[in-house]
């Protein structure tokens, strides 16, 4: 990827991460930690990688994206009102009661939204059956699901890993954000899901890691993922809260809100003061 | 025609029929395609048919997947498991985005016989009537059943179908109309109304002509919708009759009593009495032993007819 791409993406992601704390500082509640871990990828993904039209949010040849974590809602939606299907002033709306914008992920009333999520480990079985429909009718298109490393954890998910290798879902790919934190402490010692590539690969899949907060390696690994008979993974080692100094590795951010001197801060380290 | 099919039969059947007419109908199983009769539209429709495994979860969002990229997905299993293990995942995935998922759920009630109360749903209509927009149809006889299987596939949105293992004897002839949520009467009466849904309909019939030779004239009404419920042929019979009685196989908690009382108790409360299983799980037996056993037969109606009309 040349600079000048890499100056872009750096800046579209650094304005996902501004309105992701603007959307849970309005909200005073939300997930800020896990969307800060993926705003990289959002971006990558809606900017870079899927074949999408704000214009036509229905097109059934389109990439589509389930955010299995769709407790990370603020980070979906900051991509997808900077990408242009929604205001970006209406993140701050989130949560509110008479917003679009629900705690998780509601496809009913949010443009761009393609499966509404949040019970954990469900989003990974609608990514299969898509994947499945779409190779069935020889669509082009690609099917991609975000996943969290403790969401892992949901029995649910290795039995859609186990339907996705078997019916060779080559169109399909999990990104497994590894951030190694979960609400109750570090994911190695509230129930270890480790290791999650040799449990990939038992299950048929093609593994591949990437750095998630470097746009050439999710490049690269996005590449490297697809496998050309079965379904691929993206274990993507990532920062919980990365951009905002006092939210990184902290497991506190999984799920609370700044206050006005924090948001401060948040901002200051976003460059936005 | 033979004189008695089970509605799962008639489902299977009905999913190789009209797979001719639809190409966008797809079948999923978790590996009871032979007992869902599922296995018909299987050797039917090879490619529109996906086995799951053991993994029921999986299958209903995978469902999900195929009916959010144009198809039309039945997936199937025995009750117990489509709607009792699966419950989070038909509520949060199928019923929030309100999908055009079907669920084909086999196996329901007591008279899955002596596989015995594990396998023996009592449950699945009070779980599936708590979810918002949830359709629920509960055929009484082969005929229905298919014309069931025909207006799911034709409504756009969620649809719980349940269906029995045991053979039952047709009600309908070929003449009849089926439409989602509309209650059929059988048979007019003038001193109670009973109401009764899926297998029950056969002994609500036979209970008919036991209070008929007792001088009690009973109408006999099949709700095969159970949601949206048909209120106004529910009031408007309770209302001619004075009197009513349900009958399920199902907990007398949380299904068609339940929901015909709660109507009843807004638009016309009449004294109503509810045959179902009452609120204990199911043991093994022979099915048609099992209905008289747990009080769901043609004498236990009629019984519990009497006792409604006495309370008037």
């Amino acid at each position: 990827m040349d600079e000048k791409r890499l100056a872009e993406l750096s800046e579209i992601s650094r304005k996902i991460r501004v309105g992701i704390i603007d959307a849970v500082y309005s909200a005073s509640s939300g997930h800020p930690g896990g969307s800060l871990s993926i705003a990289d990828l959002l971006t990558y993904l809606y900017f870079e990688k899927m074949n999408i039209d704000p214009e036509h949010p229905d097109d059934p040849d389109r990439d589509r994206l389930v955010l299995s974590k769709g407790h990370c809602a603020p980070g979906l939606y900051s991509a997808l009102a900077h990408r242009g299907y929604f205001p970006v002033e209406d993140l701050k709306t989130f949560r509110k009661t008479t917003s679009y914008l629900q705690g998780h992920p509601d496809m009913k009333h949010t443009p761009g939204v393609d499966m509404s999520s949040g019970s954990l480990g469900q989003g990974t079985s609608v990514s299969c059956g898509m994947a499945l429909s779409c190779l069935k009718d020889g669509r082009k298109n690609r099917i991609y699901a975000i996943l969290g490393d403790g969401e892992t954890e949901e029995g649910q998910v290795w039995e859609a890993a186990m339907f996705a290798s078997h019916y060779h879902l080559s169109n399909l790919t999990w990104i497994v954000d590894l951030n190694g934190l979960q609400i109750d402490g570090p994911i190695s010692e509230v129930m270890d899901p480790a290791p999650h590539e040799d449990k990939f690969r038992a299950f048929g899949w093609n593994v591949v890691h990437a750095d998630a907060h470097d746009f050439n390696s999710l490049e690269k690994a996005f590449s490297e993922v697809v496998a050309p008979d079965r379904p691929g993974v993206i274990i993507q080692h990532s920062v919980k809260g990365k951009g905002v100094s006092f939210m990184e590795n902290n497991v506190a951010w999984h799920g609370a809100a700044p206050n006005a001197e924090q948001y401060e801060i948040a901002m200051r380290d976003l460059g936005e003061r | 025609m033979a004189d008695k099919i089970a509605t799962r039969e008639a489902y299977g059947k009905a999913l190789e029929e009209f797979g001719a007419v639809y190409p966008d109908l797809v079948v999923l199983d978790a590996d009871l395609a032979a007992a869902t009769k599922t296995g018909i539209f299987k050797k039917a429709y090879p490619d529109r048919f996906f086995d799951c495994g053991i993994a029921e979860n999986n299958m209903i969002g995978v469902a999900v997947g195929l009916s959010l990229t144009g198809k039309i997905p039945f997936a199937s299993s025995f009750a117990m498991f489509a709607a009792g293990r699966s419950f989070e995942q038909v509520r949060n995935s199928v019923g929030y985005p309100h999908c055009n998922v079907k669920i084909g759920a086999t196996h329901a009630g007591i008279t899955v016989g002596e596989d015995g109360a594990t396998h023996q749903c009592c449950e699945d209509i009070a779980l599936m009537r708590t979810i918002p927009g949830m359709v629920i149809l509960n055929p009484a006889d082969g005929v229905e059943a298919r014309l069931a299987v025909k207006a799911a596939i034709e409504y756009k949105g969620p649809v719980y179908l349940r269906f029995g293992r045991m053979a039952v004897p047709y009600v309908y002839g070929d003449d009849y109309k089926f439409e989602i949520g509309k209650a059929s009467v059988l048979a007019d009466g003038d001193d109670v109304a009973i109401m009764a849904t899926g297998i029950e309909v056969e002994q609500a019939l036979a209970a008919r002509e036991l209070l008929a030779a007792d001088g009690v004239s009973a109408a006999v009404v099949n709700i095969s919708t159970i949601k949206p419920l048909d209120r106004e042929t529910v009031t408007a019979m309770a209302k001619k009759c004075g009197a009513v009685v349900t009958c399920e196989e199902h907990t007398v908690i949380g299904g068609l009593g339940a929901a015909v009382c709660e109507t009843l108790a807004e638009t016309c409360p009449v004294p109503v009495l509810r045959v179902g299983v009452d609120d204990v799980f199911g043991r093994s037996g022979p099915a048609k032993e099992l209905v008289s056993y747990f009080g769901l037969d043609a004498a236990a109606i009629a019984d519990r007819a009497k006792r409604a009309t006495a309370l008037k």
